[in-house]
């Protein structure tokens, strides 16, 4: 058996040298196809993990209070003439409930951030009390959130994302320096590690700061807008129970009635999940169908080239027929003919694939993994076995008299 | 000859019809023949007789539409495909007019083949290549390929590798066809050489000078065997 196998891979390889360039230009169809399908799986993983990673610096067991609902079937004018969100109506929330680990208020304002000549356009700016660190899973490159203290008295502190530190200040630690953030001082208090994702644009916290909300308000005269109120649960388990008592105390700061519907809106990062899945999946769907269809006209044209092979072949074929070769030796030897020419496109198309790999790496943080590498192999396997099926089987049932006549 | 060697071929009222379009056409019309171990064979006839078909059905090429067909033995007739296989590359060995050599191979793998198909080890499998191969007088081409060999080379690498499996009859087709008559002479030879050691040969050939080598020469007309002659002795030509 073993001897069988090793006549028909070197009849295959020899087989394949004889005609050079034709291999050549089949073996380009399954280089592209492979080499977009792995590129296309890393890419989709890619932009899976970055929006896995960004969506959990929100974290999974936080809930937003917000004047809008992020998706909602309601109608935008509805919800906007509900009543605004006030900083009175955190603090009222905030001594009422029970259940959350952390509760904060957060205004968000685009700023411009200058250091010296340096400056950063369109930042989110956002305010919020000391406890709103307890809200996420910050953690600082150098220094801390603004205290308690500056909280409460509105003290011109700020806490830098990582992206912005970097943009402005390098290399140099930026902690007790003075930014100005819409023409107002600043001292920097903080910076953080990187945490987000490019995905989330201005929302990722890499591109964020923070201050004090009563120093927001007082700058930036934002007191009239709706802000949100976070709630962390404890931990994912007490999530439902924490937003059915956030409800209730809502309503009760509202001072609803039982037949009035809630004039607010609870988010949560589930519901982006959920957006992100519906619209993000159908494309990679798609996606992955497009270079799969590429792969497809690869393996035709192994298949197509395979019938010439067999054509090409029949007295071949015959003279192995006389001499004793049965049907599966000889559709063993074309199906591994055609296995070789698109194991070794995939080869191919799997290193360009690495390659350019690194070039989409600079747009979305991705790299081929070992599964790529498994995904090529197979996907190339089964294409040479497939497309080479119909060509084989003809080549196995070709009468020997018949075949041994062919010119 | 000897009636006493056992019987390696018993065919009863063999025929093959082909269709062709709507006509049947008959190419043997029911054979009789018996061949014995050793015995040196010729097949005659004009084209259109039916030699091409009995030579196939002899082959295990095809098989007949009706009759018998014993191959030591063994009922040819109710083989499937692989059976056939089987006994193609065990008990035949087949050389024909062009040689069907595999081009891109050389000599010794050409002989190999036959041993590969019956799952004889690497170095056995050489060690009996060489040996065919050495006793056609090729031991020192085995590593030249068909096309840088002469014709009369190629033939005997082809009768090689009909001989590397020691099967039960070696069957040629016209095996001096394509060479010049000196080397066809010199082909003549080699077989008178293996029925001298004890091979079976069939030979299939239009030519009265190349079937007058063999000891019992059968003529076929319209598919059935016209007359029969069996020479006891016969001074070989050199």
């Amino acid at each position: 058996m073993f001897s069988k196998l090793k006549e028909s891979f070197f009849i295959s390889i020899s087989a394949i040298l004889a005609n050079k360039m034709r291999s050549f230009l089949t073996t380009l169809g399954i280089i592209i196809g492979v080499c977009s399908v792995v590129l296309m799986s890393t890419a989709i993983k890619g932009v899976d993990n970055s929006f896995q990673q960004g969506i959990s610096s929100l974290g999974s067991d936080v809930l937003y209070i917000d004047k809008f609902a992020w998706f909602s079937s309601e109608e935008f004018w509805k919800m906007r003439n509900r009543p605004n969100i006030t900083y009175e109506d955190y603090e009222k929330f905030k001594s009422l409930v029970n259940l959350p680990l952390a509760v904060a208020p957060q205004a968000i304002s685009v700023r411009n951030i200058k250091f010296r000549e340096k400056t950063a356009e369109a930042i989110f700016v956002t305010g919020s009390t000391t406890e709103y660190l307890e809200t996420t899973n910050f953690s600082f490159k150098s220094g801390r959130f603004f205290s308690e203290i500056e909280s409460e008295s509105g003290r011109d502190v700020v806490v830098l994302g990582y992206d912005i530190a970097e943009t402005l200040f390098g290399n140099i630690d930026p902690i007790g320096s003075i930014v100005k953030i819409g023409g107002f001082n600043y001292q920097v208090v903080g910076v953080l590690n990187k945490q987000g994702s490019n995905l989330l644009g201005a929302f990722n916290p890499d591109r964020q700061v923070y201050v004090p909300i009563k120093s927001l308000f007082r700058h930036f005269g934002l007191s009239w807008r709706s802000i949100t109120i976070v709630v962390r649960a404890k931990n994912s388990q007490l999530l439902e129970e924490t937003k059915i008592e956030a409800e209730q105390v809502m309503r009760q700061v509202r001072r609803l009635k039982a037949y009035e519907s809630s004039d607010f809106s609870i988010n949560q990062q589930e519901g982006l999940i959920q957006i992100y899945k519906n619209t993000v999946g159908v494309i990679q769907i798609g996606g992955l169908f497009i270079t799969g269809l590429s792969l497809f006209v690869g393996a035709i044209g192994i298949m197509n080239i395979m019938f010439v092979s067999v054509k090409e072949r029949t007295r071949e074929i015959g003279i192995r027929k006389a001499i004793g070769a049965t049907k599966r030796i000889i559709m063993a030897q074309f199906l591994m003919e055609s296995s070789i020419i698109s194991m070794i496109g995939g080869l191919i198309g799997l290193f360009f694939a690495i390659v350019l790999s690194y070039v989409i790496d600079q747009f979305i943080p991705t790299s081929v993994q070992i599964s790529a590498v498994l995904i090529a192999i197979v996907i190339s396997l089964l294409t040479g076995i497939l497309s080479g099926l119909a060509p084989a089987y003809s080549a196995a049932k070709l009468d020997p008299v018949e075949s041994l006549r062919y010119e | 000859m000897n009636d006493e060697n056992p019987i390696i071929i018993e065919m009863k009222d063999i025929t093959k019809t082909y269709i062709v379009g709507l006509e049947h056409v008959h190419a043997l019309r029911g054979i009789n023949l018996k061949v014995r171990k050793n015995e040196y064979i010729a097949i005659m006839g004009p084209s259109g007789s039916g030699k091409s078909t009995l030579m196939n059905i002899i082959g295990c090429l095809d098989t007949p539409t009706t009759g018998l067909y014993l191959f030591n033995g063994m009922s040819v007739s109710d083989m499937d495909d692989n059976q056939l296989a089987k006994i193609r590359n065990k008990e035949i060995g087949f050389v024909f007019q062009t040689f069907n050599l595999l081009p891109r191979s050389n000599a010794l793998h050409n002989v190999e083949l036959p041993l590969i198909y019956a799952n004889v080890y690497s170095q056995e499998r050489k060690e009996r290549a060489v040996r065919a191969l050495n006793s056609v007088g090729l031991g020192d081409r085995i590593h030249h390929k068909p096309n840088e060999l002469s014709g009369g080379q190629r033939q005997r690498v082809a009768i090689a590798r009909a001989l590397v499996n020691n099967p039960s009859i070696i069957l040629a087709d016209e095996p001096t066809g394509n060479l010049d008559s000196k080397t066809g002479e010199e082909i003549m030879q080699l077989f008178e050489e293996l029925h001298q050691k004890g091979n079976t040969i069939i030979l299939i050939t239009h030519e009265e000078y190349i079937a007058e080598h063999a000891k019992r020469i059968i003529r076929l007309r319209d598919g059935l065997i016209e007359s029969e002659e069996i020479f006891t002795t016969r001074k070989v030509m050199v």
